[in-house]
């Protein structure tokens, strides 16, 4: 019974690999992986929030935090204790019921994710057949919470950030969907796991293009930099959360570093072959990848500026959407009339016409309207 | 089909990331575009005008101190010539030089600040503003070196300056001369050509050079307007005349040249410190004016061009050991005149890069 | 440098063009008749030579008997300056022609007379307290607020 099974992952040789029709197979599947998830998510998020604000610090000629424990590595914790401890503040006129209900509904969403990812050949709670679709049926309801938590504030501000909220992942949404059935065009499967046991070469190979149009849509759907526009501290003053205090608002954070979370190995899945490398364990291989994606995403956050409203529609309408379009019936082409066994002409000729799209674009290209008469 | 809309107000400030302090501005918004705004000041007013006219002249250089606290040399400097003015006072000429050597440092320091805040409006993440403040810091410790302040010198007295430099000061200034054109390359580097600041920035909040004119807007504001005007050049002062140095001038006074221009007065400030400090002279460096000092009766306007504009002290003296009135001239103030024209059709984010492309501080602005 | 034109001069040329509205003049300053400050400053402002185009400050003194409202003024054209002054008796209700229709700069600088020292200024277009708040009693500028 004890020995690895590379059909069943991980999770099979630890336990001793239960027959399926052991009795309780399944429900330990479920407790078992609901709990993984939790636990590493948690724990991801712990890591991340020290290594992003290590990380700007590096990128700042500053040092970030480095004063709870060793290297600072225990300041989230000192951050979560804290904020558990703060006063949770309610607007007076603010709907109660709304305001309380917003944290919950723009958290679990992210943490549903996870429920596709798989971190190693089927060591997944979920195999899901439709595994992107749901991905992306539930990352869409994040938003609802936002809506929420800036409605419920009865705040300007948070309402200005709400109109931003919707209008911006409404957008995004549809470069992002598009990007994703490039990806699944070539897999042939709408299954992540299936999706990862395809790529015998990453898929960023294969669909440059549509990885680049994945990342930026991925950003502005977890409103980071530069499209954070529905927080913008320095405009709208952290728009949708701005009067939420303590735990609430650590649901909020929390929701967020989640979803950065999702996001990087949604990527990681997709486009860098997830679980799969050479030498090291695959789970590893995993968050080396998960890591390098999180990596890239502070990078960017800690170097450019944001973007205004109007300029961020047109980037979506104008720019993602024809470019993701295009992608997609050029994929669609390449699927029917190439043979399967040339990956590599299909990665030279995929490469040569994002550069030459991109460049494109980016001359002809202008961001946004000016000034509008009153 | 136009949809029908409704104006609401907002308050932005005065407790605001982005007012610099403590201002507001009552914006109207018609969806995110702004249809009316009226700035709301006074929150900082501690009567400075009117607490002056009750202290000595010596007594007051603490106050100028507080005006612009993100310039206190400049504020010393303007105050101490337009009492020098009044009374008569001559001033050593090695005390001119390290007046134009601290008042070009300040001035470097004050735009580090604007410039790196400006930035953080347009919403890069604190880095290029750490990356100005770790220049800055750098400024700061040759003024400790000097006068053992880092934010309110009070180092620029009537009659010169406090303290003669001491000896490492010197090349540490060298080494500051040296190292800042390869800082500034690096702040271009990082932004100048950046996308989305040029999309942000660009044609954003345009000060007409006529409206700029007669808005009496001064200093960077006017300049980027077109408007080659700087008291430097325009009524030399102190030792200014023996510098070489170029106006940089916009073309078109929106935000993006109002940035620009600011890194190219820096690295024209560092052209003036590299000069002054080789033709330093030796010498005294205050003369002896006395503590109770009765200027005779008249009145003096002595002004200078300050980091953010044209800082100006209208000083009255009745022959008695305190002014009889002391007015100030604040450049931020008066640039703050035309910021509704600027604002007017663009939207919220703009609203907060074109109050930062003014570059103001609520200290000078409300006294 | 900016040449201080001579207050002589410039005030013969307002008494030519104006007879009686200048009371009198100084090494570079001109003191005017409220009354005609608004002509004077349109003549200031447009008369070639002269353009005085930029204003450089308001500034108000109180003299007890009198306030004494100064307008430094300067031509960036031809990089020159002048001192114009204009007093307005009565501590009651000190009236003042407002300039803002010349210069916009006048703006926030008469409102920060007005609400600092008291003197209204006619013809301005949002006459508001600036830095005090509205109802605050007296004008601390003033030599006998206390």
């Amino acid at each position: 019974m004890v020995g690895f099974n590379p059909d069943h992952g991980l999770f099979s040789y630890g336990l001793g690999a239960l027959p399926p029709d052991w009795p309780g197979n399944y429900w330990l599947h479920w407790g078992l992986f609901v709990i993984i998830i939790i636990v590493f998510v948690l724990a991801m998020v712990m890591a991340f929030i020290y290594f992003e604000r290590r990380g700007l610090g590096r990128l700042q000629v500053r040092l970030g935090p480095n004063r709870v424990g060793p290297f600072g590595i225990l300041q989230p914790v000192a951050d979560a204790i804290k904020i558990l401890l703060k006063e949770d503040i309610v607007p007076a006129k603010g709907d109660k019921l709304v305001h309380w209900w917003a944290p919950v509904v723009a958290f679990a969403p992210a943490l549903m994710i996870f429920a596709v990812i798989p971190f190693e050949n089927g060591a997944l709670l979920a195999d899901l057949n439709i595994g992107i679709l749901y991905i992306v049926a539930v990352s869409s309801v994040s938003v609802v919470g936002v809506f929420m938590a800036a409605w419920s504030c009865n705040n300007k501000f948070s309402l200005i950030g709400a109109m931003r909220t919707v209008a911006q992942i409404v957008s995004y949404e549809i470069p992002l969907g598009f990007s994703i059935i490039g990806v699944a065009l070539i897999a042939g499967s709408l299954s992540m796991n299936e999706i990862v046991t395809s790529q015998n070469i990453p898929f960023i190979l294969l669909q440059p293009l549509g990885f680049l149009i994945y990342f930026i849509s991925a950003c502005a759907e977890m409103n980071r930099t530069p499209f954070d526009l529905m927080e913008a501290e320095s405009e709208i003053v952290d728009g949708y959360h701005i009067e939420y205090s303590g735990m609430k608002f650590a649901m909020f954070y929390l929701a967020e570093y989640v979803e950065a979370l999702a996001i990087s190995a949604i990527i990681t899945t997709l486009f860098l072959s997830g679980w799969k490398g050479p030498l090291l364990p695959p789970f590893l291989w995993f968050l080396i990848k998960v890591v390098l994606i999180f990596f890239a995403i502070v990078w960017v956050r800690g170097t450019i500026p944001r973007i205004r409203v109007d300029q961020l529609m047109a980037f979506a309408w104008k720019c993602l959407l024809p470019l993701a379009l295009i992608n997609l019936f050029i994929t669609g082409i390449e699927v029917i009339v190439l043979p399967q066994p040339l990956p590599w002409l299909i990665v030279f000729l995929n490469l040569a016409i994002m550069a030459i799209l991109v460049l494109l674009w980016s001359k002809f290209f202008k961001l946004g309207g000016g000034r509008v008469e009153v | 089909m136009a949809i029908r809309t409704e104006p609401f107000v907002i308050n932005v400030g005065p407790q605001h990331p982005s007012t610099h302090g403590v201002f507001r501005m009552r914006v109207t918004l018609d969806g995110e575009v702004i249809v009316d705004m009226e700035p709301v000041l006074g929150y900082l007013h501690r009567g400075i005008e009117k607490l002056a006219e009750g202290r000595t002249y010596t007594q007051n250089i603490p106050f100028t101190d507080r005006l612009d606290y993100l310039a206190s040399m400049t504020n010393n400097l303007a105050y101490a010539m337009a009492v020098e003015k009044l009374a008569g006072i001559a001033v050593p000429e090695r005390a001119e030089y390290l007046r134009v050597i601290m008042s070009e440092l300040q001035r470097i320091a004050s735009h580090l600040v604007g410039v790196g805040s400006f930035l953080n409006d347009c919403g890069a993440f604190m880095t290029p503003f750490l990356y100005m403040f770790r220049e800055r810091e750098k400024i700061l410790d040759l003024f400790e070196m000097v006068c053992g302040q880092r934010l309110t010198y009070n180092y620029i007295r009537i009659g010169g300056v406090s303290y003669d430099i001491p000896e490492e000061f010197l090349p540490a200034l060298d080494k500051f001369v040296r190292e800042m054109p390869g800082f500034i390359d690096e702040y271009d580097q990082l932004l100048a050509e950046n996308e989305i600041l040029l999309a942000r920035a660009k044609g954003v909040g345009i000060l007409p050079k006529e409206l700029a004119i007669n808005t009496s807007a001064s200093g960077p504001v006017l300049r980027a307007s077109g408007v080659k005007w700087d008291i430097r050049k325009a009524d030399p002062y102190s030792v200014y005349d023996r510098f070489e140095f170029d106006i940089p001038t916009g073309s078109t006074g929106d935000c993006y040249d109002r940035y620009r221009l600011r890194i190219q007065e820096m690295r024209q400030s560092v052209r003036i410190i590299k000069q002054a400090a080789e033709q330093l002279p030796q010498g005294e460096v205050l003369t002896r004016v006395p503590l109770r000092l009765r200027p005779p009766a008249g009145e003096a306007y002595g002004h200078i061009e300050g980091p953010k504009g044209e800082l100006g002290f209208y000083l009255v003296s009745d022959n008695s050991v305190t002014p009889y009135r002391f007015h100030v001239r604040a450049p931020t103030l008066i640039n703050l005149t035309a910021l509704r024209d600027m604002m007017i059709g663009w939207k919220v984010a703009d609203a907060v890069i074109i109050f930062g492309s003014i570059d103001i501080c609520l200290g000078e602005v409300d006294r | 440098m900016t040449v201080a034109l001579s207050g002589d001069e410039i005030g013969g040329r307002l008494e030519e063009q104006f007879p009686g509205s200048v009371v009198e003049t100084g090494l570079n300053s001109v003191l005017v008749r409220s009354e005609s400050l608004v002509k004077i400053a349109t003549f200031l402002k447009t008369a070639s030579g002269l353009e005085f185009d930029y204003l450089s400050a308001i500034t108000s003194v109180d003299y007890n008997d009198y306030f004494e409202v100064l307008y430094q003024l300067t031509s960036i054209k031809h990089n020159h300056s002048l001192v114009v002054k204009t007093r307005c008796h009565g501590r009651e209700n000190p009236t003042l022609p407002s300039v803002v229709s010349l210069w916009r700069g006048a703006d926030f600088q008469e409102r920060e007379i007005y609400d600092l020292m008291g003197i209204r200024f006619d013809g301005h277009p949002n006459l508001k307290h600036i830095f005090l708040w509205e109802g605050f009693p007296g004008h601390p500028l003033r030599k006998d607020y206390e």
